[in-house]
């Protein structure tokens, strides 16, 4: 947790002006109440007006003074604060953005953006809290407590007592009080729980009539929560008067005792009333410093979970002597692959041994957990094998430097995932400096061409954050045209035609045969009718290949491919495909036949 | 599958209010005031609200009078108490300069006083003498050395600490009183809130995202009660202290009392100036967050997409840039608002040197004493906060209206069309459903079905089918009432729907939807959500009916087991099979079913299928179809696209048609050579 002070090193000549700042204004501060003792005793008592102009001139320069410098505390500190969580925000960005899905896995996604937005600005608002206010109050303490020594030593228990007593109160308050808030903090989840369910269940619960029982619901929830809530405010209220009477009894007992020390002269009114004021600078301090308390411990779960991060090594990164394969034609072999997930016992693939070759489509099919998608993303090293090799024109993935790998593949993902921008900076994402011919092409060929022209400004028809204004179809569409830009030697489509409908599924793969032909590509699916026509159909059961080749080959040989089959077509259905296939056959046969006269 | 996909729809469900413009970061910070669009009216409604608590919030107001003409009165009094002990100090002091220069053993005879003495002095040494000096020598017994006057000193300090006490306890009270009242409108504000939800049509929802909802439930009613609990009282204090203080401070001299006033523009001028720069600066600090919370959280989500295209030392650029804009505005927004303590202490700075000058110049005329001085200096101390106070009164108040308009905006909704007062009840249901004549539109310029006329008999199995996005889900939303038709009318065995109770309709479907919507809570308690009285042995054989029976019992507590927030501690499949479960167990007459697509695996997929088809028997049901064979033996075939229903009628008719259905299902089987 200390480690991340490190990130205050390159503001320590700041740190250093602002501690002397500190400084400055704590003296002068302090100073204060010694000039006005002076104006009492050596100018209203002896009634000598010179003193009470000089003094009070020289009070007005030291209170400027000290202006000054507070106004150069806050500077620093505002800079200092925001600096260091501009620095730290960086290292952990950065940092995520080198994590591979094992890291991202471990922290999971919604943690990582936590921690990488409302954990840092929690630190940054408590660091300059710190800075401001409670660096200077052990100073401020222990001058005005030596001080205030010096002045009236026997009265100094009275600043004891106060203290501890504001102590006490501010222990007691805050040990019932604090587990409270972290229950009220639970409670408010329930009811925005409760509320949401409320919400995305509307439906439902009108269907079911069950509006009575959600209420209910919230009901208890609300009640629980209004109730806890009542309890820490009335306890809070506490805390203002019973601190008021701390600092009113503080001064009354100053009076009291100070008159007693007078009488016998042993006090000079001036200074007694000097202490007073060091008594409330005192008993200030304490207050401020006991923040800390509670500030911090609310700052250290934020810088936990940020160092959690920074510290994190990840775990796939550019080998240290990349390998340049001597061709490049995209062929993928997998050789004895095992993967299991990390703190996992049972792996989720098995001696997985296959080649992808170009001009070759590979399809990957199997239900539901049965390691389909994995194996894909052993590809691009979003993990890395446990064991075994994954080679790329015979050079295993790991020995690539990532950027060379990462151009070879067009990867296309289950979701379309989109980045805000426009439908162009999308479609040139992995291309930046594509062509516009380029760009597109991969329109046409994604069957996007239409769509964008509705959008109103064409390419430059903006796209909002996840792509959150545009279909789940036409997010696809984009995101295979993205594919398709960078020109790839190797295609991975994870089930990505899911969310298009027949026809355009159709036009699509017809389009996009043409640009794939001297390709690799590998598509994982789900629908039987996506790959019947794929050279090579491996199916994946719990983790291993039980079956390796065409349709035909599978419909005869393959018992869970057959299942699979039975599953989603009618046996009718399977026989007018065959016909379709088989006449598809002959027709390209024919055109192979004409191009070849 | 899952856990190779990133997927942030969990944490986004989790902060709704997250980006939304009013979002838990953009509210309560320093000099953020929103504005309401009707600041009267809201106050109207809000001071409304509170009329129940009158009798309270009086007393609340009379405490805190009272507490703060307490707490003004004390300083005063201890200033007293401080010039008696300088009085006294004065005396002694005069009586050891007088009895120092007498020879040593002299006895001063008794009843001597001053008088006597300042006889006997000569007129140049007389005048040196200040008048107040000499009026407290004339009185002086010189036959003893004066003591202090310590019974007046205790005198006083009783009255303080009593005046202490009280002022103690009453604040207390009267906050004791005010986080009562807050929290019982909080309370009454959230239940409305809560009841509002299941009263509006759901064509409310249509335009708005849950977040927003979320947001006023939780965000604005909390704005609100932190206003009501702090800022009322704190407001009438304020005013009473400003006035208080002001009366106290020219009682004991108005010239001090000048000299502190002219720096209180001067700090007001600053104040304001610094309150409008920084809510600027606020301003842009927030947008850059949310341009670096929306950057993050889109480039977390793509990660997989953003490393592949190489797209990491792009993504860091523009991470760095936008972060150096929000360093920028956050380092200036703290700075300037952090000014405000700061140069608010250097003004009560100034001040007290003001005071103490011209109070020590004062002293020594005599005009006032230096208890005076001390209580001057207290007040001035103490004037700073109000007058902050008050002048962010108007900003808090404004937030607050602008938090109470929404919340009243959203109970203020249209409800959805009241029930008739002499509903038909249907006894029998055979389950005959007509469209007569439908017309409907989400809004009102976009009509999407155009006089739809069908007639199902009983029993019949209609399948809904088209491409996706087709809108297949609007005959669910009509069937069920969420929506009402604009012209015609859906009859049910011969009564217009309409005519029904809303409950009444609902409880002749059973209801199986692809977003399978279940609720933190048992497996139990979920298959049973629509019989809540059902016995373990119905909820049991309904879930054997729905062949769910058996992964229940493979799960951890089986039946007990808790599904999570997210309900995503089983798989789609199995969640599928439990809402069919929750259909079976509704035992209701007809039917609304979407079938599974690729979410679900095969094996699963045919459970499901089965489950399906076993719950149907004999039922007049509606299904979303994406299978084949679901479609092939339907009784009636409903075409969608584009929100429409283009075609009609049975398999073989339709195909024979070779309109938009045939197409549509023949594209899924002439294949090309494709990737």
């Amino acid at each position: 947790m200390i480690k991340i002070l490190k990130f205050l090193k390159p503001y320590w000549l700041w740190i250093i002006t602002f501690l002397v700042l500190v400084v400055i204004y704590v003296v002068a501060t302090l100073q204060l109440p010694d000039y006005m003792a002076k104006i009492i005793n050596q100018g209203i008592l002896p009634q000598d007006n010179s003193v009470v102009w000089h003094t009070g001139l020289l009070m007005l320069g030291v209170s400027l003074l000290g202006g000054i410098a507070t106004i150069g505390v806050n500077y620093y500190a505002s800079r200092i604060g925001s600096g260091f969580a501009k620095d730290v925000r960086t290292a952990v960005f950065s940092k995520v953005e080198d994590f591979s899905l094992t890291e991202f896995n471990r922290f999971s996604t919604s943690s990582l953006i936590t921690r990488s937005t409302n954990d840092i600005q929690q630190i940054q608002m408590v660091l300059i809290m710190v800075l401001r206010q409670v660096v200077q109050a052990p100073l401020m303490g222990a001058i005005a407590v030596a001080k205030a020594y010096h002045t009236a030593p026997s009265l100094s228990w009275i600043i004891a007592l106060a203290v501890i007593l504001m102590l006490g109160l501010i222990i007691t308050v805050f040990s019932i009080a604090m587990p409270r808030f972290q229950l009220l903090q639970k409670l408010i989840d329930k009811l925005n729980l409760v509320t949401r369910e409320n919400l995305t269940g509307l439906r439902v619960i009108r269907a079911f009539n069950n509006e009575k029982i959600q209420e209910k619901k919230f009901d208890d929830a609300n009640r629980t929560l209004t109730d806890t809530n009542l309890f820490v405010n009335r306890l809070m209220v506490v805390m203002f008067p019973a601190l008021m009477l701390l600092f009113n009894f503080a001064a009354l007992g100053i009076i009291w005792y100070g008159a007693k020390l007078v009488s016998i002269n042993n006090l000079e009114i001036g200074n007694m009333l000097a202490f007073m004021q060091y008594a409330m600078q005192i008993i200030g301090a304490f207050l401020m410093f006991s923040f800390v308390f509670i500030i911090v411990p609310r700052a250290s779960v934020s810088i936990k979970r940020v160092m959690a991060v920074i510290n994190t090594k990840p775990e796939i990164k550019d080998p240290d002597k990349p390998i340049k394969p001597t061709k490049s034609s995209g062929l993928v072999e997998f050789k004895n692959v095992t993967f299991s997930y990390p703190v996992a016992d049972i792996p989720v693939l098995y001696d997985i041994s296959f080649t992808a070759k170009p001009g070759q489509t590979t399809a990957i099919i199997g239900s539901t957990g049965s390691g389909k998608s994995t194996m894909i993303n052993l590809i691009p090293r979003f993990y890395d094998v446990t064991s075994g090799h994954i080679l790329i024109d015979g050079v295993d993935v790991r020995d690539y430097k990532l950027e060379n790998l990462y151009t070879k593949i067009g990867y296309v993902p289950q979701r379309g995932v989109l980045f805000s921008g426009s439908v162009e900076s999308n479609i040139k994402y992995g291309a930046p400096r594509a062509k516009e011919s380029v760009m597109t092409e991969a329109a046409r060929i994604s069957q996007s061409t239409e769509f964008i022209g509705k959008l109103g400004n064409s390419f430059e028809a903006p796209v909002s954050q996840g792509g959150a204004n545009l279909s789940g179809g036409q997010k696809q569409r984009l995101s295979i045209a993205r594919a398709i830009a960078i020109k790839p030697e190797i295609y991975i489509f994870d089930d990505s035609f899911s969310a298009l409908d027949f026809k355009t599924d159709l036009n699509l793969r017809t389009a996009l045969a043409k640009e794939v032909k001297q390709k690799t590509v590998l598509i994982v699916a789900q629908r039987i009718s996506t790959i019947l026509s794929a050279d090579k159909i491996i199916v994946m059961n719990d983790g291993k290949i039980v079956g390796q080749g065409n349709h035909k080959k599978l419909m005869k040989e393959n018992k869970v491919y057959q299942e699979i089959a039975a599953s989603q077509l009618s046996e009718e259905e399977l026989k007018a495909y065959q016909v379709g296939v088989d006449r598809q056959k002959t027709a390209n046969l024919k055109m192979v036949e004409g191009g070849a006269k | 599958m899952s856990k190779d996909n990133i997927s942030i729809d969990a944490e986004k469900k989790k902060t709704p209010a997250h980006g939304m413009g009013h979002g838990p970061m953009g509210r309560g910070m320093v000099g953020m005031a929103e504005k309401p669009k009707d600041f009267k009216g809201t106050m109207r409604k809000l001071i409304a609200y509170l009329k129940p608590y009158r009798v309270l919030i009086s007393v609340v107001f009379v405490f805190a009078i009272a507490s703060t003409i307490f707490s003004i009165a004390s300083p005063k009094i201890l200033g007293n108490a401080t010039n008696q002990i300088v009085s006294d100090y004065v005396k002694a002091n005069a009586y050891d300069q007088i009895t120092a220069k007498l020879p040593a053993g002299y006895q001063i005879p008794a009843g001597t006083n001053g008088n006597d003495f300042l006889k006997n002095l000569p007129e140049a040494m007389l005048s040196k003498i200040h008048s107040n000096t000499l009026d407290s020598i004339k009185s002086l017994d010189l036959s003893q050395k004066p003591t202090f006057n310590f019974g007046k000193i205790r005198y006083y300090a009783i009255i303080l600490i009593s005046l202490y006490l009280f002022a103690a306890l009453m604040t207390y009270i009267q906050g004791w009183i005010m986080s009562g009242v807050a929290q019982d409108i909080s309370y009454k504000l959230r239940r409305q809130i809560s009841e509002k939800i299941n009263r509006l049509p759901l064509s409310y929802f249509d335009k708005r995202t849950y977040g927003d909802v979320l947001s006023r439930v939780t965000n604005d009613v909390d704005t609100l009660s932190q206003t009501l609990n702090q800022s009322l009282s704190q407001a009438v204090s304020s005013v009473v202290m400003i006035i208080g203080i002001l009366a106290m401070m020219f009682w004991i001299n108005w010239l001090m009392t000048l000299v502190s006033l002219v720096l209180l523009p001067l700090s007001i001028l600053i104040i304001s100036f610094i309150v409008k720069r920084s809510q600027k600066l606020f301003k842009d600090q927030q947008n850059s967050l949310g341009d670096i919370d929306g950057h993050i959280e889109e480039m977390y989500a793509g990660h997989n997409v953003m490393r592949v295209f190489n797209g990491k030392a792009r993504s860091i650029a523009k991470f760095n840039s936008i972060n150096d804009k929000l360093y920028e505005s956050s380092w200036k927004s703290q700075f300037l608002s952090g000014l405000l303590i700061p140069i608010t202490t250097f003004v009560g700075n100034l001040n007290f040197v003001g005071v103490a000058i011209v109070g020590g110049w004062l002293a020594i005329k005599g005009t006032i004493q230096i208890g005076d001085i001390q209580a001057f200096i207290q007040y001035v101390n103490q004037f700073n906060q109000p007058v902050s106070q008050v002048a962010q009164i108007t900003n808090v108040l404004q937030s607050a209206a602008a938090a109470a308009e929404r919340v009243f905006e959203f109970l203020e909704e249209k409800d959805e069309l009241a029930e008739l007062a002499k509903p038909v009840v249907l006894n029998e249901v055979k389950g005959a459903v007509e469209f007569d004549n439908v017309v409907f539109g989400y809004s009102p310029d976009k009509t999407i079905i155009h006089k739809f006329n069908t007639k199902i008999e009983p029993g019949a199995k209609i399948a809904i089918v088209g491409p996706t996005g087709a809108g297949k889900t609007t005959m669910v939303n009509l069937l069920m009432r969420f929506y009402d038709v604009s012209k015609g009318a859906i009859k049910i065995d011969g009564v217009d729907i309409r005519d029904m109770r809303r409950a009444d309709l609902r409880k002749l479907f059973g209801m199986v939807l692809q977003d399978t919507w279940l609720f933190n809570g048992t497996l139990k308690d979920n298959i049973a959500y629509g019989k809540p009285d059902a016995t373990m042995k119905q909820i049991e054989s309904a879930a054997v009916a729905a062949s769910a029976n058996h992964f229940i019992h493979a799960l951890p507590h089986g039946y007990k087991m808790e599904l999570n927030e997210e309900a995503d501690n089983i798989s789609s499949g199995e969640k599928q099979l439990l809402t069919i479960a929750r259909a079976m167990l509704a035992k209701t007459p007809m039917l609304i079913l979407d079938e599974a697509t690729s979410s679900v695996d095969t094996r699963t997929e045919i459970l499901i299928q089965k489950a399906m088809e076993k719950l149907m028997k004999g039922k007049t049901s509606f299904v979303i179809a994406h299978r084949l064979s679901t479609i092939r033996n339907a009784d009636l075939i409903l075409v969608m696209r584009d929100g429409n229903i283009v075609e009609q009628g049975k398999h073989e008719e339709l195909l024979k048609k070779k309109g938009f259905y045939a197409s549509l299902y023949n594209s899924q089987f002439v294949t090309s050579k494709t990737a």
